[in-house]
C-alpha cells in the first residue's frame, strides 16, 4: 500500500474516523450542540478529499483513479460515478445530522453513538458506491446494514425495538441469499472482480434458448437481485419497509430512505451494467418487472394509509418503482452507449434525495413537537407552522412529479430514456409509470389538504431550532432548483455515467 | 428557428405571479387594498395583453413577439424558455387577460383568507398566460401542470357545496389527462431527428417529426395528446369532472374555469393535433367528429333536466365545446381544396364561448351573492328588481344560442360551413344541438327572470358598480366580435393557415 493508494481511499478513512471521533467526543461532553457540531464540521474533510480527487480525475482526463497496489486496485473504482455518490451521500447525511439538532435533545444518552453509527453506515454507503468487487460489495452492505439496524431499534418502545428487528433479519436473510448469488457466480466465471466477471460472462456461450445462457447464472442474478431489492426496498422485497419507517427514528428514516437508497442503486447499476454487461438483453425484462410490480404495490398501498410515516414507507417503494424504470433503460436500438438511462438514475436520485428529506425534515420537526404521526394531527398545520407546512407541500408536490420541482424533470428524464430503448415493453412501463404518478397525486395531497384546508385542533405555533430550519431551507431550495435549473445536475450525472457506458 | 427576447410576453405572463409574490410576502396586508392591488394589477395585465394582441401583425413572421432564452443544454437533453404567440394564441392571451380581470372584480365579496385567495387566482392566470405563450414542450406542459394546484386550492377552500370532492375529482382527471400528454412530449422528444422540446420546429410543415422516426406510431402520439386535451375541453365521455368542479368552485373559480382553463384544451388541440399531426387528424376525423357530436347532443339534452344554474351553464359548456371538435374534423373534406371556415370556427369558439359563458357566470354569481340559491325553480321574475344584471344575462343567454350580431352566432356558422362539406349528416345532427341550446337557454331565462316573482325576493337590489365591471367589459366583446367578427377571425385565420395550406398541398411537406 502506498501513499497514493491511501489518499485514494482517505475519504472513507476519513469518514470513518469522523464516527470513532463523535463516539469518543460523547464521552467528554454531554452537550448535544457540540457532537451536532462536530459530526457536520467533521463531514468537510471526506468532502474535501472528494473534491480533491474530483479535481485530480478531470485535470488528469482520466476515466478513473488508478490505485497502485492490488489490494484497492481491483477492490475500489474510484472513479466519477463513486465521487458523484460521494457527494449525495454527504450531503444527506450533513442534513440529517443538522435535522438530529432538536430530535436527539429528547435521548437521555446515547447521543454520541447516534451520530456514530450514522456516520459508520455513510462509510458504508460510499464503499458501495465504489465497490467493483463483490466480497467488498458484500462488506460494504454489511457496513451500511448493521449501523442502521441499530439506529431502526434505537428509542425505548416497543415500535421501534420491532423495526430494528425486522430490519435486522430480513437484511440478514436477503444478505444471506445475496451471498449465495455471488458465490454460484464466482464459481461459473471463476472471479470476483466485476469486470473479470464481464469478460468470463462475454466469452461463455449465449445458447439464447436460455435467459442469461446457463441457469447457473440466471439463478445468481435473481438471486442478488434478491439482496439489493432489500436495499433498494422494491417490491416483492419490500415487506420490511413501513414498519421499520413507522418504528424508527424520524431522521433516520430519512437517512435511510435516501442515502441508503442511493448507495443501493449505485451498486445495482455498477453491477449489472459493468458486471452483466454482456446480459443487458436479458436483465432489463427482469428489472422492468420489478419496477412495474414496485410502482403498482407500493402506490396502491399507501393510500390506504393513515400514519404519515408508513405512507412514506409505500411512497418510497413506488419511487424504487420509477427508478428501476432508468435502470431498465438500458438496451437502446442500435447504439448501447447512446442510453442515457444511468444518467436518469443518478439524477433521479438527486431529486429525490432532496424532496424526500425536505419532507421527512418537516416530519421530523412536526412529529417532534405534535409527537404523533398520524395524517389527522397534521390539520391546520398551514396556520401552526407555515414554513414547515409550505416546505412539506412542496415535497409532496414534488414526489407527485408536478412541475416546477426536481421529481418533474427526473421523471421526464427517466421516462425518455426509457422510451428511447424502442422497446414497446418499455413504452408500456411508461404508461404504468405515469398512471401510477396519478394515483400517487391522491394520497399526496390528501396530506396537503389536511394541513392547508382543514382547521387547527390546537392553535399554538410550532417550529424548530435554527440548524433545523436551515436544513429545511436546504432542501426546498434544492427541490426547486433542481426543477428550474437542472442543466448542471444533468451534467454532473451525464458525466458520472460514463464509467458504466464505456465497456458496453 | 424564432430567436431574440422581446420581453413583453415575459412580463405579460409573469406580472400576476409578481403580483402573488408580493401578496405572498405580505407587501399589502389590508383586505380592502389587497383588492383594489389586485384590481390594478389584473387591469395591467389585460392592457398588456391587448398590447400583445395589437402588436401581433397578420401576415408578418408565424411566432411574434418571442422571447428566446436557454434552459437547459446537455448531451441529451435540449429544452429553451420560448415564448411567442402567433394567430391562435395571441386572442386567447387577450381572452386570458380580459376574463383574468372579471375573475378579480367578481371576487370583491371574498372575505375568507382574502390574500391567500388572490394570490393562488394570480399563479393560476400566469400559468395559463404560460399555455397560451410557451412553445417549448417542457415549459408548455410545466405550465400545464402548475395551473392545477392553484385551481385545486380555489375549488376546496372557496368553492361550495361538495367542494373538496369536486376540487379531487378535477384534479385527478386532468393529471390523469396530463399524465398521458407527458408519455407523448417525451416520445416525441427522444424520437429520432426531433432530440428537443422545441415545438416551433415540429410545427413546420414536414417539421422534424415524421412517422418514420417517431419513437411511438404517429397514431398512438395523436390519441395520447388527444385525450389529454380532450379531459381539459372537456368532450364526452370524459366531462364528469366539469359539472362538479363548476358547480362547486367560487365565481371567480367558474369564470376562469369555463372561461379559459378549457380553452386550453382547444388550443392544444389546434396546436398539437392539428399542428403537428395533420395527417393523423385527418385519418381519425370521423371519430372525432362522432366524440363532438355526442358531446353536442348530450350535453344539450342533460343541459335540459338541469335545475341548478351553474350545472346547467357547465353542461352546456360540454355542449358547446363539442363544436370545437366537429370544427376540428372539417378537414376531413374530400374533393376540392379544404376552406379555414371549419378550423377558424373552432379556434373562434374557443373565444366566444370563454367571454358568453364568462358573462353567465359572472351573472349567476351576482346574483347568487343575493340570492343565496342557485336553484332554479326558487327563482323568478328576478327581471323587475335587476333590470341590468338580467339585460347582461339576456345577451348572455342570446349570444349562447347563437342569435346573430352576437359573438356565439359567428363561431357556429363558420364551424358548420366547415364541417358541412366533410361531414354532411353528422354536422345536421349536431345543428339539432343549438336547438336543444335554444330550449334550454330560454327556459331558462323564463323562469329566473320573468314570470312570477316570489315575496322575498322583492329585495333584491341591482348590480353594484364594482360588480358591473366585468358585466359591461363582457357584454362589450361579445357584441363586438358579433357585430364585426373581422377583426378577430382575421387574426385566427392567419394563425391556422400554415395548417390549412399544409393541407391544401396535399400534406406534401410530410412524408407519408
Amino acid at each position: 500500500m502506498t501513499a497514493y493508494d491511501l489518499y485514494l481511499i482517505a475519504p472513507y478513512l476519513a469518514m470513518a474516523a469522523l464516527a470513532m471521533l463523535v463516539i469518543v467526543a460523547d464521552l467528554v461532553t454531554r452537550r448535544t450542540g457540540f457532537l451536532v457540531g462536530l459530526s457536520f464540521a467533521g463531514l468537510a474533510a471526506p468532502a474535501a478529499l472528494s473534491a480533491w480527487q474530483l479535481v485530480d480525475l478531470t485535470s488528469s482526463g482520466a476515466t478513473e483513479l488508478t490505485a497502485e497496489s492490488s489490494v484497492i486496485l481491483y477492490t475500489l473504482s474510484i472513479d466519477r460515478f463513486a465521487l458523484f455518490f460521494n457527494f449525495l451521500i454527504l450531503a444527506s447525511v450533513g442534513l440529517v445530522v443538522l435535522v438530529s439538532n432538536d430530535y436527539v435533545r429528547r435521548m437521555e444518552r446515547l447521543q454520541g453513538e447516534y451520530f456514530g453509527l450514522m456516520l459508520l453506515s455513510a462509510t458504508g454507503m460510499m464503499l458501495m458506491a465504489a465497490a467493483s468487487e463483490l466480497i467488498s460489495i458484500y462488506i460494504a452492505l454489511e457496513l451500511t446494514t448493521l449501523p442502521l439496524a441499530a439506529l431502526a431499534a434505537f428509542l425505548p418502545n416497543a415500535r421501534s425495538s420491532e423495526a430494528g428487528m425486522k430490519f435486522l433479519i430480513i437484511g440478514a436473510i436477503s444478505s444471506a441469499v445475496m451471498l449465495y448469488g455471488m458465490a454460484l457466480l464466482y464459481g461459473f466465471t471463476g472471479s470476483t472482480r466485476l469486470d473479470e466477471i464481464a469478460v468470463a460472462l462475454a466469452a461463455s456461450p449465449q445458447s439464447g434458448v436460455l435467459p442469461f445462457g446457463s441457469m447457473a447464472v440466471l439463478l445468481s442474478v435473481v438471486l442478488l437481485l434478491v439482496g439489493f431489492g432489500f436495499k433498494m426496498s422494491a417490491a416483492p422485497f419490500q415487506m420490511w419497509v413501513p414498519d421499520v419507517y413507522e418504528g424508527a427514528p424520524t431522521p433516520m428514516v430519512a437517512f435511510l430512505s435516501v442515502a441508503s437508497k442511493a448507495a443501493a442503486f449505485a451498486l445495482v447499476l455498477r453491477v449489472f451494467y459493468i458486471g452483466f454487461d454482456a446480459l443487458d438483453g436479458d436483465w432489463w425484462v427482469l428489472l422492468a418487472g420489478l419496477a412495474a410490480l414496485s410502482m403498482t404495490i407500493g402506490n396502491l398501498v399507501a393510500i390506504a394509509q393513515r400514519n404519515i410515516k408508513r405512507m412514506f414507507g409505500y411512497s418510497t417503494i413506488a419511487h424504487a418503482g420509477y427508478i428501476l424504470v432508468g435502470v431498465a433503460a438500458v438496451t437502446t436500438v442500435g447504439d448501447d452507449s447512446a442510453s442515457f438511462g444511468p444518467s436518469s438514475v443518478l439524477f433521479y436520485l438527486v431529486a429525490y434525495a432532496a424532496a424526500n428529506l425536505t419532507a421527512f425534515f418537516a416530519i421530523v420537526c412536526i412529529g417532534n413537537r405534535i409527537n404523533s404521526d398520524e395524517i389527522e394531527d397534521y390539520a391546520g398545520m398551514l396556520r401552526r407552522a407555515p414554513f414547515l407546512a409550505i416546505a412539506l407541500a412542496l415535497a409532496l408536490i414534488a414526489l407527485i412529479g408536478v412541475p416546477p420541482t426536481s421529481i418533474f424533470m427526473a421523471k421526464i428524464y427517466i421516462f425518455a430514456a426509457a422510451i428511447n430503448t424502442g422497446e414497446s415493453l418499455m413504452t408500456w412501463l411508461v404508461i404504468i409509470g405515469v398512471v401510477n404518478s396519478v394515483i400517487s397525486a391522491y394520497y399526496y395531497l390528501r396530506v396537503i389538504k389536511v394541513m392547508f384546508l382543514q382547521p387547527a385542533i390546537h392553535t399554538e405555533r410550532l417550529g424548530g431550532s435554527w440548524p433545523v430550519n436551515v436544513a429545511v431551507g436546504v432542501a426546498a431550495l434544492c427541490v426547486i432548483w433542481l426543477g428550474v435549473a437542472p442543466v448542471a445536475m444533468f451534467r454532473a450525472a451525464e458525466r458520472a455515467a460514463v464509467v458504466l457506458l464505456a465497456g458496453g | 428557428m424564432p430567436t431574440g427576447f422581446n420581453g413583453l410576453l415575459t412580463v405579460t405572463v409573469f406580472l400576476p405571479a409578481v403580483a402573488a409574490l408580493l401578496l405572498a410576502v405580505g407587501l399589502v396586508r389590508d383586505v380592502r387594498h389587497i383588492r383594489w392591488f389586485a384590481a390594478a394589477v389584473a387591469a395591467a395585465d389585460l392592457v398588456l395583453s391587448v398590447i400583445v394582441f395589437a402588436l401581433f401583425q397578420r401576415g408578418g413572421e408565424r411566432f411574434q413577439l418571442v422571447d428566446r432564452l436557454d434552459w437547459i443544454t446537455t448531451d441529451t437533453v435540449q429544452a429553451s424558455y420560448l415564448l411567442g404567440v402567433d394567430g391562435i394564441s395571441a386572442p386567447l392571451v387577450m381572452l386570458t387577460g380580459l376574463l383574468g380581470l372579471c375573475a378579480v372584480f367578481v371576487s370583491f365579496h371574498i372575505s375568507n383568507r382574502v390574500r391567500e385567495y388572490f394570490i393562488w387566482l394570480f399563479v393560476l392566470q400566469t400559468a395559463v398566460l404560460g399555455v397560451f405563450t410557451a412553445l417549448d414542450f417542457l415549459l408548455f406542459f410545466l405550465f400545464w401542470e402548475i395551473e392545477l394546484v392553484p385551481m385545486y386550492l380555489l375549488i376546496s377552500t372557496w368553492g361550495t357545496g361538495r367542494r373538496e370532492y369536486s376540487a379531487m375529482k378535477f384534479l385527478i382527471f386532468t393529471i390523469l389527462g396530463s399524465a398521458f400528454m407527458l408519455v407523448a412530449i417525451v416520445a416525441v422528444f427522444v424520437s429520432a431527428g426531433v432530440g428537443s422540446f422545441d415545438m416551433t420546429r415540429l410545427l413546420e410543415p414536414g417539421g422534424a417529426l415524421d412517422a418514420s422516426r417517431a419513437a411511438l406510431p404517429m397514431g398512438v402520439l395523436f390519441w395520447l395528446f388527444f385525450i389529454a386535451f380532450a379531459v381539459k375541453l372537456p368532450t364526452w365521455p370524459v366531462h364528469t369532472w366539469l359539472p362538479d368542479a363548476h358547480t362547486d368552485a367560487p365565481t371567480a373559480g367558474s369564470v376562469m374555469l369555463a372561461g379559459v382553463m378549457l380553452k386550453m384544451g382547444g388550443y392544444g388541440l389546434l396546436r398539437v393535433n392539428a399542428g403537428m399531426f395533420p395527417e393523423q387528424l385527418q385519418q381519425f376525423a370521423m371519430a372525432i367528429v362522432a366524440l363532438g357530436v355526442i358531446s353536442v347532443l348530450y350535453g344539450a339534452v342533460v343541459t335540459l333536466r338541469q335545475t341548478d344554474l351553474k350545472r346547467l351553464i357547465a353542461y352546456s359548456s360540454v355542449s358547446h365545446m363539442g363544436l370545437v371538435l366537429i370544427g376540428l374534423g372539417s378537414v376531413a373534406v374530400v374533393g376540392g381544396a379544404l376552406t379555414d371556415a371549419g378550423l377558424t370556427g373552432a379556434a373562434m369558439q374557443l373565444f366566444t364561448h370563454g367571454t358568453i359563458t364568462g358573462l353567465l357566470f359572472v351573472a349567476v354569481g351576482i346574483l347568487y351573492e343575493q340570492t343565496h340559491t342557485r336553484h332554479i325553480p326558487d327563482l323568478g321574475g328576478l327581471a323587475n328588481r335587476m333590470p341590468i344584471l338580467s339585460g347582461a344575462f339576456l345577451i348572455a343567454g342570446a349570444a349562447s344560442l347563437g342569435l346573430p350580431l352576437l359573438s356565439g352566432f359567428v363561431s357556429e356558422i363558420l364551424v358548420f360551413f366547415g364541417a358541412f362539406r366533410a361531414f354532411p349528416a353528422l354536422t345536421i345532427l349536431s345543428v339539432l344541438g343549438i336547438i336543444l341550446a335554444a330550449g334550454y337557454i330560454l327556459w331558462m331565462l323564463q323562469r329566473t327572470l320573468f314570470g312570477p316573482r316570489p315575496a322575498r325576493w322583492d329585495n333584491l337590489t341591482d348590480a353594484s358598480p364594482v360588480e358591473l365591471v366585468p358585466v359591461a367589459l363582457l357584454v362589450i366583446s361579445i357584441v363586438a366580435v358579433g357585430v364585426y367578427p373581422a377583426w378577430l377571425t382575421e387574426v385566427f385565420r392567419d394563425g391556422l393557415e400554415p395548417i390549412v395550406s399544409g393541407y391544401n398541398a396535399g400534406l406534401a411537406g410530410i412524408p407519408k
